[in-house]
């Protein structure tokens, strides 16, 4: 029962484990300095600098898997989550070009199943998926050089159909690699941002009983079977921000002040999306994600390509409550895809004004 | 016919003001022609009593946002109002009795549960059936009166207004709307919210309860009077941990997209009671006999 494939993933894997607790010799041979950086659950995003004086280091993380029975609407209904330290999305790492990203990949024994990660970062080795996969009670660790800028998905591809299961269960995040100068708008003007937050957008597919009602699982084994029967048919349950309907509204939603530029890095590891920040805009959006390219200005919506991450700022001029949403207003309202910006400050009248409030149809003119 | 209605109300005014106040749980079970078992709920009696109330709608002072003026309204005589939520049993009473739309798939049919997913026309046509099989006048509250009944569990929703900064008014309200209480919005057993102190149960639970009070968008004066109002009855105000205003035909508020604001977690309701059965029916009486010589 044991194929090549298997062999050779187990292989990998075995030597990788046994070099972990040593450090290799590559790594003595790179003479860098070490930073071990303390993730932090999404919307939010670890202390990092926006633009470096020094030079490359080792940046080193720890991923633990974590498969968790969650809720993820209002309505009550459960969901057998997997996930990178216990959030939907995983944590979004920042490091700079040139960084060595070492990521410690840690499968507790109380898992099910193997798993592994696939950096869209990284170079080789299906992202290092090939040299990654940890069964339940193993760890792993993969170091790989960020030679190229921009935000990109990183996803558990454990192999066949548990890819697009693993993926839509929870495990997808996203890296951060900022040029060593940080983000610029192409001619040389620096792009700086007053806060960072990290959206997470996840297409979910919870199977229902005859009646239309949604089922509970006790495991994510039960759930399998089902869930792709779901999956298959192309059609989500849900549509989340951050691992639920509602994770990034009311006392959850985001804070900014009017003057404030935020930064907002949107990932889809599977499926399409337009974001759109109702009653503001895009100032500087890298669509692509990718900041060797120069980015777009002033828009309205942009698109997230499945399988990728964007970035987008907006320097907020007016106070109020904003909702940022899928511009499938479909996927938005019934299916969960907002969140809410709640951003104090002075109203400016100059932008917009209410010149009459609402009020009757005056009668006709018959002159 | 309308003045058989306006002698129900006299005659209910009387009784009122007259009558014990005592609570007045009524359970009981008619069989009806329709075959259908028709269950009249429990009743609670609020005392004759004043309130002061923040009226609903949206209102304007000299062409800008003013806050909503605040009244004080008395109410004369008891009112009588279920104590509590119409539950999912009885409503299906009325379905099989087809005077009502079906409940919604997945909202189990319960007797120790409140009908949910119920739209404001779902909510009048069972007051209409459950009135017409019992012969007694039931009804929606009006928001006033849900607010009476309601007691300290009304909750006054004036915010600041700033004329010059729109949206002061937005952040007080979705901050206020994101201090809901936090769980499930499954329908949960009656009294799982506890009982206020007028004896009404589960007011400001997890389900908002419709009222027939139309929205309303009014011009205020420097005094606060009201000079002019227009009703919009296509959206009427729903209570519950906040107030909200939803369209009449939606059975599932919800919220996100453009409507940047905290939805309800259930539609439903509980009716008021006007008159007294005996009262009902000796007016019933007086007033055919009164009508007859006209017709």
């Amino acid at each position: 029962m044991l194929t090549r494939r298997a062999a050779l993933l187990s292989a990998a894997a075995t030597a990788l484990i046994l070099a972990a607790p040593i450090p290799s010799r590559a790594a003595d041979d790179l003479k860098l300095p070490r930073q071990k950086v303390e993730l932090v659950a999404p919307p939010f995003v670890h202390a990092h600098e926006q633009a470096t004086k020094q030079g490359p280091k080792i940046m080193q993380f720890t991923l633990t898997i974590e498969e968790k029975k969650v809720v993820i609407d209002e309505k009550g209904t459960t969901f057998q989550a997997m996930t990178f330290n216990g959030s939907m999305p995983g944590p979004l790492m920042v490091v700079h070009e040139g960084d060595y990203v070492e990521v410690k990949l840690v499968n507790p024994a109380s898992s099910s199943m193997p798993h592994n990660v696939d950096f869209h970062s990284a170079t080789g080795a299906l992202g290092g998926a090939e040299l990654t996969l940890v069964n339940p009670g193993e760890e792993v660790t993969l170091r790989w050089k960020a030679t190229r800028t921009g935000t990109f998905v990183y996803h558990c591809a454990p192999g066949g159909p548990m890819i697009p299961w693993h993926v839509v269960s929870g495990m997808n995040g996203a890296v951060m690699v900022l040029p060593r100068e940080g983000l610029t708008d192409g001619k040389g003007k620096p792009i700086k941002y007053d806060h960072v937050y990290y959206v997470g957008e996840q297409d979910m597919y919870v199977p229902r009983d005859e009646k239309g009602n949604f089922k509970s699982y006790d495991s994510p084994g039960d759930s399998y079977t089902d869930t792709v029967e779901v999956m298959r048919k192309l059609t989500p349950s849900h549509v989340v921000f951050n691992g639920k309907v509602g994770a990034l509204t009311g006392k959850n939603a985001l804070t900014a002040k009017v003057g404030e530029t935020v930064l907002i890095v949107h990932s889809q590891a599977n499926r399409d999306s337009r974001p759109h920040l109702i009653g503001g805009h895009g100032d500087y959006v890298w669509e692509t994600g990718k900041f060797s390219n120069a980015p777009e200005t002033g828009l309205e919506t942009w698109f997230i390509r499945g399988g990728s991450a964007g970035a987008a700022t907006y320097k907020f001029l007016q106070p109020g409550i904003y909702a940022y949403v899928t511009h499938n207003l479909i996927e938005a309202v019934e299916l969960g895809a907002t969140a809410h910006f709640k951003v104090e400050g002075k109203w400016n009248d100059d932008l917009m004004t209410q010149v009459k409030a609402p009020s009757e149809i005056p009668p006709a003119n018959t002159h | 016919m309308l003045i058989a209605f306006k002698l129900k109300l006299a005659l209910a005014c009387a009784a009122g003001l007259a009558g014990p106040l005592a609570v007045a749980p009524l359970l009981s079970a008619t069989d009806t022609r329709g075959g259908a078992l028709v269950v009249e709920q429990a009743m609670v009696q609020v005392h004759a009593g004043a309130l002061s109330y923040r009226v609903a709608g949206d209102f304007t002072r000299g062409g800008k946002q003013a806050a909503a003026p605040l009244r004080t309204i008395v109410f004369e005589k008891p009112l009588a109002i279920m104590r509590r939520q119409v539950s999912a049993a009885d409503y299906q009473a009325c379905v099989d009795d087809t005077a009502c739309r079906a409940l919604e798939r997945g909202v189990a049919v319960a007797a120790d549960r409140p009908a949910v997913q119920v739209n404001y026309h779902d909510a009048v046509n069972y007051a209409g059936w459950l009135s017409r099989k019992t012969g007694a006048h039931y009804r929606l509250p009006s928001d006033e009166e849900w607010a009476f009944a309601a007691g300290s569990r009304f909750k006054d929703d004036g915010l600041p207004v700033d004329e010059d900064d729109p949206s002061k008014r937005w952040i007080a309200r979705y901050e206020r709307e994101s201090e809901r209480k936090p769980g499930s919005s499954a329908p949960r057993a009656f009294g799982s919210f506890g009982i206020n102190e007028n004896g009404l149960a589960d007011v400001a639970g997890n389900v908002w309860e419709w009222t027939s009070t139309c929205f309303v968008r009014g011009a205020l004066d420097g005094a606060g009077n009201s000079v002019s109002s227009k009703a919009n009855c296509g959206v009427r105000v729903v209570e519950g941990q906040h107030r909200a205003y939803v369209t009449d035909f939606i059975r599932d508020a919800r919220a996100g997209g453009c409507a940047v604001g905290v939805p309800p977690d259930n539609l439903g309701f509980r009716l008021v009671r006007e008159p007294l059965p005996l009262m009902s029916r000796l007016s019933a009486g007086l007033g055919r006999a009164l009508h007859a010589p006209r017709s």
